[in-house]
């Protein structure tokens, strides 16, 4: 079961993707480690690990880096905030 | 329904109006309405280049001079601005702060209202509106809100200039506010 993964904003215009679905990978659990592995793919994914204060949300819940990720779950990751 | 996420504008009066509608035990609505605000900083830096103390003959010229030096370096003034969200979400987050909201104070109404999609300067963006039996409670409230929709809502903002999009950066002191409300808790 795969996971969808979604960027937003500026993050998304840099990686030129809204959103991906992914065959979790064996020995990816975490939200941190998720991300490392999308920035290892290197050339623009490397976003994912230069955006600063980079923000995650797993099943729209706004999160940490050391939460758990399981196949069929939401994951986003997005910069931070500017609403109001 | 006391969440919107919306591209039409909003009549805040109306809203207001609601809050109370059909009941007596309402004291007071606080509410806050933000509006999408002209950038002044390129103007600003022209007037300080020009300087206040030549002639008004030389300030034509070398008002010139400065337009042309600001646009190199000044934030280029906003003209359009673009309100993208996280859909379900962003939902969801504001709901949560409604809740919480209405955990730290006795709150008979509450509406809250986010457009996205594009702007211009002068355009209402936000709107907050808080009802209880006191306005303690009612500006407290309204300003929580305010507060942690800045910090914790999944909004971005995109500015249009005449020099390309530009994503709105974060603001620290805006986690600032948001971080006071915990220190009471």
């Amino acid at each position: 079961m795969n996971i969808k993964i979604l960027f937003f904003a500026g993050l998304r215009e840099a990686l030129g993707t809204g959103s991906e679905a992914l065959a979790l990978p064996t020995g990816i659990a975490t939200v941190g480690a998720l991300r490392d592995h999308l920035a290892a793919r290197g050339e623009a994914w490397t976003a994912l690990a230069t955006t600063k204060n980079l923000r995650a949300a797993v099943n729209q819940h706004m999160v940490g880096a050391e939460a758990a990720v399981k196949p069929g779950d939401e994951v986003a990751f997005f910069p931070p905030v500017t609403g109001g | 329904m006391s969440v919107s996420v919306q591209e039409a504008d909003f009549d805040a009066g109306a809203e207001i109006a609601a809050l109370s509608a059909g009941r007596d035990d309402v004291g007071a609505v606080a509410s806050f309405t933000g509006l999408v605000r002209a950038d002044k900083q390129a103007d600003a830096a022209v007037a300080a280049r020009v300087g206040a103390d030549e002639t008004p003959a030389l300030q034509g010229g070398r008002a010139k001079d400065a337009l042309l030096a600001v646009a190199d370096d000044a934030p280029p003034a906003v003209q359009v601005m673009t309100l993208e969200h996280y859909p379900g979400m962003t939902e969801k987050a504001l709901e949560a702060i409604v809740d919480e909201a209405r955990g730290r104070w006795d709150l008979y109404g509450v509406r809250v209202i986010h457009r996205v999609g594009r702007l211009v300067p002068g355009d209402r963006i936000v709107f907050v509106a808080v009802a209880s039996a006191h306005r303690g409670e009612a500006f407290a409230a309204c300003e929580f809100i305010m507060d942690y929709l800045k910090t914790r809502a999944p909004f971005w903002k995109k500015e249009e200039t005449p020099d390309g999009g530009r994503w709105v950066d974060a603001r620290e002191s805006d986690d600032h506010a948001a971080g006071r409300w915990d220190a009471g808790k």
